[in-house]
């Protein structure tokens, strides 16, 4: 096994246990935006997650799925964004 | 070696954002731990891939990623900060200044 492959899964690991901690935040709250938070974390760690696995796997393809979820969190993080807004002005 | 190193230092980053998020004591404080710790993580990770492969067509990739990151998060994060604002979102007790109190026309946290 070779050092980086070995860094690919410390990393692996790290990330897993940095998607713990995303999820007891968003459990817990307390308002939607602070969930909204939770889950911009958690798409940002999947970038990482996808870039640590490309390593491990040793395959590139797997970053095209990365650049993929960084596109589409921040249109959801934006559209969230716009509604809650919306909702503020009632 | 460098692939590594990027990998666990960048993952390292992203672990420092999740304890940020869970300790940190309001939506803004906890907002501006994972929009700059967690980008700049997974920034690293994906340059530890580019260091890995080392290859021109992954290491245009990843600056892509990169650039794109780095452009969009902040972004992301004023618009929550302020959707959160406008919604009343509590401040932490040890607040000594809102300078955006009463600024926004119509929000909820000016009384």
């Amino acid at each position: 096994m070779s050092a980086a492959t070995v860094g690919a899964f410390a990393a692996l690991a790290v990330c897993g246990a940095t998607v713990l901690l995303a999820v007891v935040r968003l459990a817990r709250g307390p308002s939607t935006a602070d969930r909204v938070v939770a889950l911009d974390l958690l798409s940002a760690v999947a970038v990482g997650i996808m870039a640590a696995w490309s390593v491990a796997a040793n395959d590139a393809v797997y970053l095209d799925v990365a650049l993929l979820v960084a596109l589409l969190a921040f249109l959801g993080t934006v559209a969230f964004a716009a509604y809650a807004e919306e909702g503020g002005r009632q | 070696m460098i692939a590594a190193a990027l990998l666990v230092l960048g993952s390292a980053f992203m672990l420092l954002a999740g304890v940020g998020l869970i300790r940190l004591p309001d939506l803004f404080l906890r907002m501006s731990a994972t929009a700059k710790a967690a980008t700049l993580g997974a920034a690293l990770t994906a340059l530890g891939a580019a260091a890995h492969f080392g290859d021109a067509a992954v290491a245009g990739r990843v600056v892509v990623i990169v650039f794109f990151l780095f452009l969009t998060a902040p972004v992301a994060a004023h618009k929550i900060g302020r959707a959160g604002y406008r919604r009343g979102a509590p401040l932490y007790e040890g607040t000594i200044c809102d300078e955006a109190k009463g600024r926004l026309p119509g929000d909820a946290g000016d009384q």
